[in-house]
């Protein structure tokens, strides 16, 4: 006898919003959730709220509605209704649970990759609204527990994974001693003021990463980059807090980024394959801090190898053989604006690149970003669930003969590795680095 | 009746002008003064080439991939609003009110062009209507005002074109008429009708935030 196949409903526990919401009164929901709407919001929340006609247009352009078989609810305008609509109706006066369900929705059923931005024929700022539900959730202090730490973490030593001061600067000795076995005058250039760059990394790479460090020393070696890199906190900048909505941490940390180049008195920051860092230190973070566009220029990785290989300051010695596929991260594509420079970096080092479909700013989301995949183990299915339609896409590039994903961004990367396991596309998932690094001119 | 004609197509006309017109300046002018107070950097942000790339784009039928993904839509969606505006602007008997009155006129649309869009805003407020029923992403946001806005901008092209064939009722049609167009004329400001003001300056943001800032485009 076999029991009949049941879809067992999964109950998602998590700690940070469990223990969040014991902590609540109705005065409190009711006073912070008119502090952030009436308060802090402005024309921009009402424009959006009173222009929307509840069209449903914007539907399709998320992968979680498109990956639920079209469940109304995970359309971007369906989650506005579950959480800001309410909200507002209510004028503040929902339960606790609401607010534990609202936060999940914000926190882990959108990525915030502005995708259905596009898709609105108003052009409504869909993920700005969900990062406002995400900013009550958080002044509650009903935050996902892990990306909740993550915000800790950066509050107290300014990067992401409580990364001690000599850790850091342990781990970048480490990677020039280990980069200088292959180039032995290679120098990864530390507190050196007046360079012409600083390059500046996500807490993950030396925690876990590390050697992302030691290809980006080799390229900046070969390439002859008047570089260096801070021994102080600064160094880091990523940035959980702009996704957990602790604004007041996310000004802090990127105050302290913008400082330490300032220091150092770089002519710019290079940043690695990073999406959200890029939104954070060009979009959110400088706005913050009251900078219309960054105060020191940023240049992303992408635009970073672009420029090396345009100025041959880095030529190839053979392109990469295996096919490759190109995921456009959100942040610096929608974001940035850097997918044709992508293709033309992925040409010079790539002998095949096969598109996969939609691209560009069209791309699907990995589901990971937006802080999703920081909110850690107990989301992990909400992320596979909520992107099926980003397997077909791969499964589709991968019939055409695409064999490796290249993802720059990191939440990608991580976010695609998941997908990709857990639907057994079989890709090999590579940085830009990686192959860059494989197929460049080095010294013999 | 006679009194009632008058009443509505004399006090309650100008009445419904006054709110139509002030309310939306009304409308207009607190957004900006809650942009100039609290969020004073969107200012900086607007550009005005990328604000009139983004309009003319999304004011092409089929130029942007959401429109070609829903093609009944979009050819209803601009029939609909081009009649909308069009209609009542250039009706020879609105043209003619107008000329009695103040001794002012302008082009008018020939009479059986405009029964024709008269019935394809007609049509095409069935079709909105249908889709609110019958597609669950919409249906899932859809409210009751959702259908009583539909149901207001219906109403003056009903009515309007029942007065027009003079079938029933003319006095009562027509008053309905005058009535139905002045409730939707002031709803305009303080509705969701307010698209009509406000979609443009939205629009015009988030072009101005793909062109200029993210390099992007946004359709």
């Amino acid at each position: 006898m076999t029991e009949a196949a049941v879809k067992e409903e999964k109950k998602i526990t998590d700690e940070g919003l469990e223990v969040g919401v014991q902590n609540l009164t109705a005065e409190r929901i009711q006073k912070v959730i008119n502090r952030v709407l009436k308060g802090e919001s402005g024309a921009r929340l009402k424009a959006y709220v009173d222009t929307c006609v509840h069209c449903g247009l914007c539907s399709e352009a998320c992968h979680y509605y498109l990956s639920h078989d079209k469940d109304p609810q995970y359309s971007p305008v369906g989650k506005v209704k579950q959480t800001l609509w309410k909200m507002l109706k209510a004028r503040g006066n929902v339960s606790a649970d609401f607010i534990k369900r609202a936060s999940e929705i914000a926190s882990t059923e959108c990525n915030a990759c502005k995708r259905c931005a596009m898709y609105c024929p108003f052009g409504i700022d869909i993920a700005y609204m969900m990062l406002t539900v995400r900013r009550i959730c958080h002044l509650l202090g009903v935050t996902p527990l892990y990306i909740q730490d993550t915000a800790h973490s950066h509050a107290v030593t300014m990067n992401q994974m409580w990364i001690k001061d000599d850790e850091w600067i342990d781990t970048l000795q480490w990677q020039e001693e280990e980069a200088q076995a292959e180039i032995p005058t290679l120098r990864i250039p530390l507190e050196r003021e007046g360079a012409d760059i600083m390059y500046s990394v996500i807490g993950p790479e030396p925690k876990f990463q590390a050697q992302l460090l030691y290809q980006a020393a080799v390229i900046m070696d070969v390439a002859g980059v008047d570089w260096t890199m801070p021994a102080t906190p600064g160094w880091d900048n990523s940035d959980m807090a702009m996704y957990t909505g602790d604004n007041e941490i996310m000004g802090r940390v990127k105050r302290a980024h913008f400082e330490t180049a300032a220091r150092l008195r770089v002519n710019r920051i290079v940043m690695g394959e990073c999406g959200h860092a890029f939104r954070s230190v060009y979009d959110m973070g400088n706005r913050w801090l009251g900078w219309r566009m960054p105060p020191i220029p940023i240049v992303h990785a992408i635009d970073f190898y672009y420029e090396l290989i345009q100025n041959k300051k880095i030529t190839i010695t053979e392109k990469f053989k295996e096919p490759v596929t190109l995921h456009d991260p959100c942040n610096v594509i929608r974001g940035g604006g850097l997918a044709e420079k992508a293709r033309y970096v992925v040409n010079a080092i790539c002998e095949e690149l096969i598109e996969m479909h939609p691209n560009r700013e069209h791309n699907y989301c990995c589901c990971a970003g937006g802080g999703v995949i920081n909110c850690g183990p107990p989301y992990k299915m909400t992320r596979m669930d909520g992107n099926r339609i980003k397997a077909e896409q791969l499964f589709a590039a991968k019939s055409r003969g695409a064999k490796i994903l290249i993802a720059p961004c990191h939440n990608c990367h991580s976010g695609l590795e998941d997908i990709n396991h857990h639907y057994g596309l079989g890709y090999e998932i590579k940085f830009i680095s990686d192959i860059l690094y494989e197929v460049m001119d080095k010294p013999a | 009746m006679h009194s009632i004609y008058n009443f509505v197509s004399g006090p309650l006309a100008w009445l419904a002008f006054i709110l139509f017109i002030g309310g939306c300046l009304y409308r207009l002018i607190s957004l900006m003064v809650l942009v100039h107070r609290k969020e004073k950097f969107i200012y900086s942000y607007m550009s005005l080439k990328y604000s009139l790339r983004s309009i003319f784009r999304w004011s092409t039928p089929f130029a942007t991939e959401n429109m070609r993904r829903h093609p009944a839509l979009t050819i209803v969606a601009f029939a609909f609003h081009i009649c909308l505006i069009l209609t009542p602007l250039f009706l020879l008997a609105h043209v003619t009110l107008i000329e009695e009155s103040w001794n002012l006129s302008w082009w008018t649309l020939p009479e059986g062009l405009a029964e024709i869009m008269t019935l394809i805003v007609v049509a095409a407020c069935v079709f909105f209507l249908v889709r609110r029923l019958v597609n669950p992403e919409v249906r899932y946001v859809t409210s009751v005002s959702d259908y009583i806005l539909l149901a207001i901008v219906a109403a003056p092209f009903i009515t309007g074109f029942l007065v027009y064939y003079q079938w029933f009722g003319y006095q009562t049609l027509l008053i309905l008429h005058i009535l139905s167009g002045e409730v939707m004329l002031v709803a305009i400001p303080f509705t969701r009708l307010s698209h009509m003001l406000f979609a443009p300056l939205t629009r015009a943001y988030m072009g101005s935030e793909f062109g200029g800032v993210r390099h992007a485009r946004d359709w």
